[in-house]
């Protein structure tokens, strides 16, 4: 490692000019285009004057509401990224056959579906449950922000420092050939000797700090921060799913931290963890990732479990059915899950008892599920159900999530995986969860909290097309796949032999399409209710005559979120309080005490960004120096005592009044 | 009416058409073990759907009945609670997992790769005297080599066995997991560096069946697929002869002209093998002189024991000095 140090080496250690994929046309091509568009967008912000105003008020925010619409900005750029992955690897499943290559070399789709798997999960699902968790769980515990605002700021740049991580790995070098686990030994210094892990390690062990941070964050909010009179168990559902996630983040994300710490060892430094050689066993990693990475399923799933919740509940105009049974039903979830890991390798050679131990516990989570799936049904029973965006999201999720807890359970069968694992089976399964599940969920929870973050409505007829798009073409795109696993055929091949499985790809790559359809729908119903935001205004702040405490601030809420903290009487607080004839108080103010915008959590993200990437191509002098500036300013910041201000009362007031006025207009 | 009646005939016909146009090797498989692990996935279906099938009408049924505009329907917004139904909505789906759980239970035992077989299939019990057939199998970099000890043949990305004879597999691994996967014969089992996993099969019905990794495995995974024939007990002896004719010895160096990774790689034969072979590569040792993994390990038990010190553990190994332990290869070489 040090034997050669020249000057050019300790400046750019790896990187030559062949690290840049300039002959790969597809690459070039993708990176004109993101080069334009981005160029485009830059010259945009400074034409109109803009950074200013991005600084002050969105990059350096320290305000939860901000901060979760910038996750789920985050998180629908990368959805783009990631989905375009996925399209890339359909065209290729559907063409490649008959001794045809298809268009992408295995050196160059084994890089995508790696991408595909580690962004639509890291990147596109972590971001957008955080910012919904980040925008809604205060305001509907009464609070004015999370309990360490500063934290949140931070947590949500180092996510996006990972993210930007990644997506340079797709100009500059290589990404990951592993698969989205990258199980040892494939991932291995002598199996992989490349850039590709390491993009992988350092973009996850960075977004990982964000996650982990904002986790406790929001745990520490939710026990410490609720408003006077909401008990546990009169928290809203949603709240409640948030916490227990939060339970598993923070229980979870440091065994993935402590695993790619040691891949990292074995990579940088020739330990032997994980090598076949000297000792090393490469199926201690694959146990210590899936202590990880089955709860993680579960940090994706519960929250959005809340919406559907919160969701059918409004929509039918109803109390949520079995709330009691509800909450202990996501607590037994979130206790199981750190007790099924091992079904994702059955195969391994466990023996039959363990094997068999580890599918009954988890079929045994299909119970609290199923009784939540029947809790939502006894929720629409005798309601009056209104058949909103958010509604048919729901009843799409009902219909899809079963039949992949069906699958689910079926794979958890030992004898009946040995067959279906990692097959296409499997792949159908996972995605017809994650979709069918937290996807669904998402576009659930943004339809029904749009209103609130913005003042107006999303526009309900492009929330339809975007929502029976991605219904159908979700059917069309993953029924094949079960199919084809019954067929025999293993997940992540290049090419194909049999050309009697060519057309099940080809109704699959359609599917996708008409899933592109569904996510251009979605972007360009934002573009149709801005234009339309005067028809679509909420004036009320209460646009569905919903239940739970965000509902009665002002949409959007002012800064400080309350300008008295509620008092909670029920589970449907808002609900109570509209039946109990609530007047909003009109006078008697004071002034708010706040948190104060600072530049620190973006600027040690960026320097963070810089290590890694020093990191990753053994930059060990642009390493040394980044991490040195890196402490530098974090005790810094130690010494930064202005963090908070106040809101004087007469600002309060006049926020208040005008309030009032616009609710009086409207009535 | 009739037109858009019997459109909806055909585009329901369609999915179904397709399905009898494939064939679903999952469930129609050919050996004995896929047989059972088949009735399984049937089975298990079917309990499920008992759950599954109400829950989507009930959906359907709730979502029209209780729909805003029909204000025929009970309208009850403060209804939360029913002991009746928590208790039915919780032991429904329980009753259901007693019933798989127990069914996981017995199969997992009973379908063990690891465990020997009892039978040939349903009918059959296994014969007295017969010894199952061994076959040693590693994963390389992408290929697939069998080695058959009793036989003393071995063959690249190919491999047959006696229709109802037992086999045992014995698998490992030149460097990367792989999972080796014949659908139509059993479930997959992982193969690991250094490591041995078992399996256990017998195949029912003669043909020719596809086998491949299902683990994947870097650049030439896609590729890393085999043949595998189930044949008479005649023509299994003519295909043994045939190896024997028409292979190469295959000794060490050999071995290690092959460990080196290749794509796509043509059907091989061997008509002998370097005894100890498998077990040299099970233990990372083929290279000539390298300490071989279990010795390794004994050395260390030993050590940390206390019994001896490194003197006495090269003893142990009839070495005489450390040098003797060569050909270790480190993980980075700095």
């Amino acid at each position: 490692m040090f034997d050669q140090l020249d000057l050019t080496t300790l400046l750019f250690g790896r990187l030559t000019w062949e690290s840049f994929p300039y002959h790969d046309p597809i690459i070039v091509a993708t990176f004109v285009v993101v080069a334009i568009g981005g160029l485009a967008m830059l010259a945009l912000v400074t034409r109109y004057r803009l950074w200013g105003y991005l600084w002050n008020e969105w990059f350096t925010t320290i305000d939860h509401k901000k901060i979760g619409i910038m996750y789920m900005i985050l998180g629908i750029i990368m959805l783009l990224r990631g989905f375009a992955d996925a399209i890339m690897m359909r065209i290729q499943q559907a063409i490649a056959f008959d001794g045809s290559m298809g268009y992408l070399p295995p050196e160059h789709y084994d890089q995508i579906f790696t991408a595909h798997g580690v962004i639509m999960i890291f990147f596109v699902a972590m971001p957008m449950v955080t910012g919904l968790m980040n925008y809604v769980v205060p305001l509907q515990i009464g609070a004015r922000d999370v309990a360490f605002p500063f934290l949140n700021n931070f947590s949500f740049w180092m996510t996006t420092s990972g993210a930007v991580l990644l997506m340079v790995s797709l100009f500059v070098g290589e990404f990951a050939k592993t698969g989205w686990l990258a199980y040892p030994p494939l991932s291995g210094i002598l199996q992989s000797p490349g850039v590709g892990v390491d993009y992988y390690i350092w973009s996850l062990q960075i977004a990982g700090v964000g996650t982990l941070l904002s986790g406790i964050n929001l745990l520490v909010t939710i026990v410490k921060m609720r408003a006077p009179g909401m008990t546990m168990m009169k928290m809203p559902v949603f709240t409640w799913t948030s916490l227990c996630t939060n339970v598993l983040i923070v229980a979870a994300f440091p065994v993935l931290t402590a695993v790619l710490g040691m891949l990292t060892l074995d990579r940088y430094l020739g330990t032997a963890f994980f090598t076949n050689d000297l000792g090393g066993n490469a199926m201690m990693y694959i146990n210590l990732i899936w202590i990880w990475g089955h709860p993680e399923v579960y940090i994706l799933i519960l929250p959005l479990f809340g919406v559907f919740s919160e969701v059918v509940s409004t929509y039918s105009g109803k109390r949520l059915f079995g709330y009691a049974s509800m909450v202990y039903a996501t607590v037994v979830i979130t206790v199981l899950s750190y007790l099924v890991w091992l079904h994702h390798f059955f195969t391994m050679g466990s023996g039959a008892s363990v094997n068999s131990f580890f599918g009954i516990t988890t079929m045994i989570i299909s119970i609290p599920t199923g009784a939540k799936i029947f809790n939502w049904l006894f929720t629409m029973y005798r309601g009056r159900i209104q058949f909103e965006v958010p509604m048919l999201w729901t009843m799409g999720f009902i219909v899809t999530f079963v039949i992949g807890g069906m699958t689910g359970v079926l794979l958890a069968v030992p004898p009946a995986d040995f067959v279906l694992h990692n097959s296409l089976f499997l792949v159908a399964h996972f995605h017809n969860v994650i979709i069918g599940g937290v996807l669904f969920g998402l576009f659930a929870g943004i339809t029904y909290w749009f209103p609130k973050a913005f003042g107006y409505k999303l526009d309900p007829f492009w929330g339809k097309v975007s929502f029976w798009c991605w219904l159908v073409g979700f059917w069309l795109a993953f029924m094949p796949l079960y199919v084809l696993g019954l067929m025999g055929v293993t997940r992540r091949m290049s090419h194909f032999d049999d050309s009697s499985l060519q057309i099940w790809f080809q109704i699959a790559a359609f599917g996708a399409f008409l899933i592109a359809i569904g996510i251009a729908a979605f972007l360009f119903q934002f573009v149709v209710s801005y234009r339309r935001r005067e028809s679509l205004r909420d004036t009320t702040g209460d646009p569905w005559n919903g239940r739970t405490l965000e509902w009665s601030t002002s949409s959007p809420p002012p800064a400080y979120n309350f300008a008295f903290t509620p008092q909670v009487h029920d589970i449907d607080a808002w609900w109570q309080m509209k039946q109990h004839g609530f007047q909003r108080p009109q006078a008697g103010f004071l002034p708010v005490h706040m948190p104060k915008n600072t530049g620190a959590g973006i600027i040690l993200a960026g320097i963070s960004t810089v290590l890694g990437f020093a990191l990753i191509w053994h930059m060990w002098l642009l390493a040394g120096a980044s991490f040195v500036a890196l402490l530098a300013v974090t005790i810094g910041h130690t010494f930064n005592y202005k963090r908070d201000y106040y809101i004087p009362a007469d600002e309060v007031a006049r926020v208040e009044s005008e309030r009032t006025r616009m609710l009086a207009e409207h009535v | 009416m009739s037109l858009s009646n019997s459109l909806r005939g055909l585009l329901l016909l369609l999915p179904l058409a397709l399905l009898a146009g494939c064939d679903m090797v999952v469930m129609s498989p050919s050996g004995d073990v896929a047989l059972q692990q088949r009735d399984l996935i049937v089975w298990s279906t079917i309990l499920m759907l008992l759950v599954i099938v109400p829950v989507i009408v009930l959906t359907f049924w709730f979502a029209w009945r209780y729909r805003a505009g029909n204000a025929d329907a009970t309208y009850e917004p403060d209804w939360d609670h029913s002991t009746v139904l928590e208790l039915v909505i919780w032991s429904v789906p329980l009753l259901i997992i007693i019933a798989l759980g127990a069914m996981t239970w017995v199969s997992t035992h009973q379908l063990d790769p690891y465990r020997p077989l009892e039978r040939i299939d349903a009918q059959r019990p296994i014969p007295d005297g017969v010894e199952p057939l061994v076959i040693e199998v590693v994963a390389m970099d992408w290929k697939w080599l069998f080695l058959y000890p009793e036989q003393g043949i071995a063959t690249i990305n190919e491999v047959a066995a006696p229709v109802d004879r037992p086999i045992r597999f014995k698998i490992t691994s030149s460097t990367m997991m792989n999972s080796f996967f014949i659908p139509a014969l059993a479930g997959q089992i992982y193969a690991m560096a250094g490591m041995e996993t078992k399996l256990h099969a017998v195949i029912n019905k003669e043909g020719v069946y596809e086998g491949f990794s299902a683990n994947y495995s870097g650049a030439g995974f896609s590729d890393m697929r085999f043949r595998f024939h189930g044949l008479s007990e005649h023509d299994f002896d003519a295909w043994v002869a045939k190896n024997r004719e028409e292979g190469v010895p295959l000794d060490r160096e050999h071995y290690l002209a092959l460990e080196q990774p290749s794509h796509d790689e043509p059907v091989h034969r061997f008509a002998s093998v370097e005894p100890d072979l498998y077990e040299a590569i099970l233990n990372r040792c083929v290279q000539p002189g390298s300490l071989c993994m279990k010795d390794m390990m004994a050395i260390d038990m030993l050590r940390a024991r206390n019994l001896c010190g490194i003197d006495d553990a090269l003893r142990f190994l009839g070495k005489t000095s450390l040098d003797d332990i060569v050909g270790l290869r480190p993980a980075v070489s700095y």
